[in-house]
């Protein structure tokens, strides 16, 4: 297996999708390959910062406001129909 | 995101949904109150806005509330209610943008087919999560995130951030599985790239003149990769 290859592999490597025949290859290679066993460590890397940093809340102003408007229309909806 | 065995399981939302369609208020509500973060989330993980990702929500379970007879259980409520959001989102995003940016696989079927080489290849020296500030931290991502195309960080945002199927990702964004997967991979190469130049260790840096060299990839190569994707 070449570096080429691992290009073409990678997503599947990373998201554990991989083939398990073409994973023991794969991984033969990154133990002889620092660059590719590089480029998977920081893929990782990057994939984690971005799952762990990008957290939002729901403002409590809008959950307010959402469930107000939520019950008025649920309310109008059932005016109309009787 | 359920995995795709998983759909087969009761929804556990099935008796308060039974509940709501019959008219109980206290029982949508308690629907809202279980997906409504995960939907906030979803969709400023979409539009990165906090008014616009406050008015699709909204937008979202006001179309649940009107529509709620109309669903009829072939999928999760919860799942339901993602497809929902998902095309609220998207919607806003074109309506924003101003000009109706395809997300189609149509326009850049060509251009798809070239996977940049792995450039700035070194281990980064330290953990930036615990060595930088928050705020640091978090404008860097930011800054990486909205350098890339809209159709890449898109991909990116729904597969790796929300945690979508590469299929659900794809009927979310109208393109096919092949599709999400080679946007994927330049997404996350690109991130990569990016990070690396930032806290990658330049003393550490490693220079490969045959397999990592800074070219494009050969046609061949581009060729070979485009086939697997297409297969
Ligand atoms: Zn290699």
């Amino acid at each position: 297996m070449k570096c080429e290859d691992m290009l073409r592999m990678l997503n599947d490597y990373v998201d554990q999708e991989i083939d398990p025949a073409v994973c023991d290859q794969f991984e033969a290679h990154l133990e002889d390959c620092n660059p590719c066993q590089v480029v998977v460590d920081t893929i990782r890397k990057t994939i984690k910062l971005y799952k762990e940093g990008e957290v939002y809340e729901i403002p409590i102003a809008f959950r307010d406001r959402l469930h107000q408007t939520l019950r008025e229309r649920w309310l109008q909806k059932n005016d109309n129909k009787t | 995101m359920a995995a795709s065995n998983a759909e087969k399981k009761p929804d556990k939302d099935a008796p308060w949904l039974a509940r709501a369609k019959a008219g109980d208020f206290e029982a949508f509500e308690y629907l809202v109150n279980r997906h409504e973060k995960r939907l906030y989330a979803f969709a400023m993980h979409i539009l990165r806005n906090r008014e616009d990702a406050e008015d699709a929500v909204q937008s979202t379970f006001i179309k649940a509330l009107e529509h709620l007879q109309d669903f009829r259980e072939a999928a999760a409520f919860g799942t339901w209610l993602t497809r929902i959001a998902g095309n609220t989102a998207l919607t806003f995003l074109r309506k924003r943008k101003n000009n109706p940016v395809s997300l189609n696989e149509a326009t850049d079927e060509n251009e798809e087919g070239f996977i940049p080489h792995p450039d700035f290849i070194a281990d980064w020296s330290h953990d930036p999560a615990k060595k930088l500030e928050q705020d640091e931290l978090q404008t860097i991502l930011d800054g990486a995130i909205e350098a890339l195309p809209e159709k890449h960080r898109l991909v990116f945002m729904l597969r790796d951030v929300v945690g979508m199927r590469i299929d659900e990702t794809a009927k979310v964004l109208g393109i096919s599985a092949a599709n999400v997967k080679v946007r994927l991979l330049r997404a996350r190469l690109a991130l990569r790239e990016t990070l690396t130049r930032r806290f990658g260790d330049e003393a550490k840096r490693i220079f490969q003149t045959h397999d990592h060299g800074t070219e494009q990839m050969d046609k061949t190569s581009a060729q070979l990769l485009l086939q697997s994707y297409q297969a």
